[in-house]
C-alpha cells in the first residue's frame, strides 16, 4: 500500500547526490545539461502560471481591452466584473457548491466510517461478501448509470433538486472512501477495542471516542479528497441541476458563459471565484493534500 | 452470556462485552455451543454498521447498472413515453454508427496521449525535480505544477476555450509574437485540431497531479542506492533507467491504470469546450451517450453506449485489482 507519504527531505536522493564529488567534475557538459534542465523547468512554470494569471487579469479588464492586446495589463484594476459576476449568479452557484460539498462530505465520511468500522471491527454475516459488495462499487463509472438514474430520480420527484446531488455524491463516493478508511482501521491495534470493552464502553462509544479519533489522519485525507471531488464534479451536476437554482459552480460557470457570453470579463471573474477556494485550500494544507492524493491512488 | 446487551440496547448501542472478544475468535471458526438464535441476533446488530452504506450503494449504484442492461434492449417512443422490446437492435445500430467509432477512437487517443504526458512525461519531470539540490525549489515546483489540478476541469476547459479562441485567444497571439503566425488557426473550430487541442488542455491540467505522486514515490527510494550508483560511475540518465524506473514501477502501473480509466470516462472538458463538435469530431463515449440520451431522448441507444463503457471500465478495474493483488504478494 502507498501509505508513508509525507514529503521528507531527508530521504531525498538529491541529498546524497549533491555531496557526490563527480557532479562537480562533469564540467562543460554538466553545465549545459543543468542550464537545459532549469530552462525546461522554468519554462514549464511559465506555461502553467501564465494562463492562470491571464485569467485573473482578464477579470479586471474591460471587454474592449480584452479584444485588444491580450498581453497588456488592465488599464485600471477595476473590481467591477468580479462584482458583476458575483451579482449575476456566482454567489448562488457558490452557495450551492458549498452546501452540496459540506453536506455530502459529512454523509459520505460518516456512512463510510461506520461501514469501515463494521468491516474491520465487527463480526458480520457474510463479511467477505459485504466487503466485496461495498468495494465493488469502485469499479463502476457514474456515466454508465446515468440514464437509469435520471429515470429513477424523476419518478422519485428528486430530479433537479439538491437531494439528487447529495445522494449521488454520497452513493458514488462511499466505496472509495470506505476502502481508504477500512485500510487504515485494519491496522489499528485490537487491544484498543479490548481495553474499551474492559472499561465497559459500548461499541457505539468505542467507535466515537476511540476508533474515530485514532483514524483522524485518514479522515482528513478522505475529507480533502471528497471536497476536491464534489467542488469540481460536473457530470451529475449538469444532468441533475441544470436550469435550477441549485446549480453548482462548474455548471453555473457554463450557464454564466451562455447567458453573458459577450461580457467575457465577467466570465473570467466567475472562473477565478470558482477556482480560488480549492487553490487556497491546497496551499494551506498542502501536506494533507499530498498525503490524501497518494493514498487515493494507492487503491 | 449473550442476552444482556442484545435485550437492552438498540442496534448500535451494544453494551455487550463479549461481542468483541467473541468476534475475534469467530474469525477462525464459529464458537460451538452458542444458542443459534442469539448469535443470529448479534449478527444482525453488527450488520447495522454497514447497512447505510449497503442500502445507498445497492439502490443508487448497482440497481441503475442492472436497469441499464434492460434499458439497452428497449426503444422509447419520445412522444408517448412507451417502450418496446427491441432485443439487440441498439447494439446493431451501435456497430454501424460512425460517430460511435469516432468516439471510441477519441477515447483511445486520449488514453495514449495521457500515458505519454501524464505517466511517462510526469515520471521524467518528477525525477528532474527530485534531482535538484534546493529543497525549496523542489517543493515550490511540485506545488506550482499541481495548481491546475486543484482548479476544476470546467474552469480549465473554459480558460483554454478562450486561449484557443481565434480573436482574443492567447495561443494565436503568442504564435504571432514569436514569428510563427502562420501556425495560428481556429484550434477548436476545425476537425483536424479540435480533439488534440482538448487533450492538450487536459495534459496541462493533469500533469502536475501525476508528477506530484511520482515525486512522492521517488522520495521513498533509499538514497544509498543513488549514492552507490554514483560511486560506480553511473551517470544521471542511466541512474534514471536502472534505479528510479524499476523502483517506482508500482506507482507507474497504478498511474497507467488510473489514467486509462479516466481517459474512457472523459466528459467534462469536451462538454465545456466543444460539446462534441465540430461535426462530431470531438465526441467521446461519454458525450455521445449524453447527446443520444438527453438531447435526442433515445434512451435505449444511450444505454447501449453505457453498456460498452461499462465493459471497458470493468475490464480496466479488474486489471487494476489484479495488479494491486499481485503487488501485495510481492511486498
Amino acid at each position: 500500500m502507498v501509505t508513508a507519504t509525507t514529503v521528507n527531505p531527508n530521504v531525498n536522493p538529491a541529498a546524497g547526490r549533491s555531496r557526490n564529488p563527480r557532479v562537480s567534475h562533469i564540467g562543460f557538459l554538466g553545465i549545459v545539461g543543468r542550464v537545459f534542465i532549469w530552462s525546461f523547468l522554468l519554462g514549464l512554470v511559465v506555461v502553467v502560471v501564465y494562463p492562470l494569471l491571464w485569467m485573473v487579469m482578464n477579470g479586471f479588464k474591460t471587454n474592449t481591452e480584452l479584444f485588444g492586446n491580450p498581453f497588456a495589463l488592465p488599464l485600471d484594476w477595476s473590481w467591477e466584473s468580479y462584482v458583476n459576476a458575483w451579482n449575476r449568479g456566482v454567489s448562488g452557484y457558490l452557495a450551492a457548491s458549498v452546501l452540496v460539498t459540506v453536506t455530502s462530505t459529512i454523509t459520505t465520511v460518516f456512512i463510510s466510517a461506520w461501514a469501515a468500522y463494521g468491516l474491520t471491527r465487527v463480526r458480520l454475516p457474510f463479511g467477505g461478501a459485504t466487503a466485496g459488495f461495498i468495494l465493488g462499487g469502485l469499479m463502476l463509472a457514474p456515466t454508465v448509470a446515468l440514464v437509469p438514474l435520471v429515470k429513477m430520480f424523476q419518478s422519485m420527484g428528486l430530479y433537479n433538486t439538491f437531494w439528487a446531488l447529495l445522494i449521488l455524491y454520497t452513493a458514488f463516493r462511499i466505496p472509495f472512501t470506505t476502502f481508504l478508511i477500512r485500510a487504515y482501521m485494519i491496522d489499528l491495534p485490537r487491544e484498543v477495542d479490548e481495553a474499551a470493552e474492559v472499561d465497559g464502553a459500548s461499541r457505539w462509544t468505542a467507535f466515537w471516542r476511540i476508533i474515530l479519533p485514532m483514524s483522524k489522519p485518514i479522515i482528513i485525507s478522505v475529507v480533502i479528497l471528497h471536497v476536491l471531488f464534489s467542488w469540481n464534479e460536473y457530470l451529475f451536476a449538469m444532468v441533475f441541476t441544470s436550469g435550477t437554482d441549485m446549480q453548482t459552480l462548474p455548471v453555473g460557470l457554463t450557464s454564466l458563459m451562455s447567458k453573458h457570453g459577450t461580457d467575457y470579463p465577467v466570465v473570467f471573474a466567475g472562473m477565478v471565484i470558482a477556482a480560488l477556494p480549492v487553490v487556497v485550500l491546497f496551499f494551506i494544507c498542502q501536506r494533507y493534500f499530498v498525503k490524501g492524493l497518494s493514498e487515493g491512488i494507492g487503491k | 452470556m449473550t442476552t444482556k446487551g442484545s435485550a437492552a440496547a438498540g442496534p448500535f448501542l451494544s453494551t455487550d462485552t463479549t461481542a468483541v472478544v467473541l468476534g475475534r475468535k469467530a474469525r477462525k471458526g464459529r464458537p460451538r455451543g452458542r444458542p443459534a438464535g442469539a448469535s443470529r441476533l448479534r449478527h444482525l446488530r453488527g450488520f447495522a454498521w454497514v447497512l447505510p452504506a449497503i442500502v445507498v450503494i445497492a439502490v443508487f449504484v448497482y440497481l441503475p447498472l442492472v436497469q441499464n442492461f434492460g434499458f439497452s434492449t428497449m426503444e422509447w417512443d419520445i412522444y408517448s413515453g412507451t417502450q418496446t422490446f427491441v432485443g439487440l437492435d441498439n447494439y446493431v445500430k451501435l456497430a454501424g454508427d460512425p460517430v460511435f467509432w469516432t468516439s471510441l477512437g477519441n477515447n483511445v487517443l486520449y488514453a495514449v496521449l495521457s500515458i505519454v504526458f501524464q505517466v511517462a512525461g510526469a515520471l521524467v519531470l518528477a525525477a528532474l525535480i527530485e534531482s535538484l539540490r534546493s529543497t525549496r525549489w523542489r517543493k515550490s515546483l511540485r506545488a506550482i505544477y499541481f495548481v491546475p489540478s486543484a482548479i476544476s476541469l470546467t474552469v480549465a476547459g473554459l480558460l483554454f476555450y478562450f486561449i484557443y479562441e481565434p480573436n482574443l485567444g492567447l495561443l494565436n497571439h503568442v504564435l504571432d509574437a514569436i514569428g510563427l503566425g502562420a501556425l495560428a488557426q481556429p484550434w477548436l473550430g476545425q476537425e483536424s485540431t479540435a480533439m488534440v487541442s482538448i487533450i492538450a488542455m487536459s495534459q496541462w491540467q493533469g500533469f502536475g497531479y501525476s508528477t506530484l505522486l511520482f515525486a512522492v514515490a521517488i522520495q521513498r527510494i533509499p538514497s544509498e542506492l543513488y549514492e552507490a550508483a554514483s560511486l560506480d560511475g553511473i551517470g544521471p540518465i542511466r541512474r534514471f533507467f536502472h534505479v528510479t524506473m524499476p523502483l517506482v514501477r508500482e506507482m507507474t502501473g497504478l498511474m497507467m491504470i488510473v489514467t486509462i480509466s479516466g481517459a474512457f470516462q472523459v466528459f467534462n472538458e469536451v462538454m465545456v469546450m466543444t460539446s462534441g463538435g465540430p461535426n462530431n469530431s470531438t465526441q467521446v463515449l461519454g458525450t455521445w451517450l449524453y447527446r443520444n440520451g438527453f438531447v435526442r431522448n433515445d434512451f435505449g441507444y444511450a444505454a447501449a453506449i453505457a453498456t460498452v463503457l461499462f465493459v471497458i471500465t470493468l475490464a480496466i478495474a479488474v486489471a487494476q485489482l489484479w495488479y494491486t493483488r499481485r503487488r501485495r504478494v510481492e511486498w
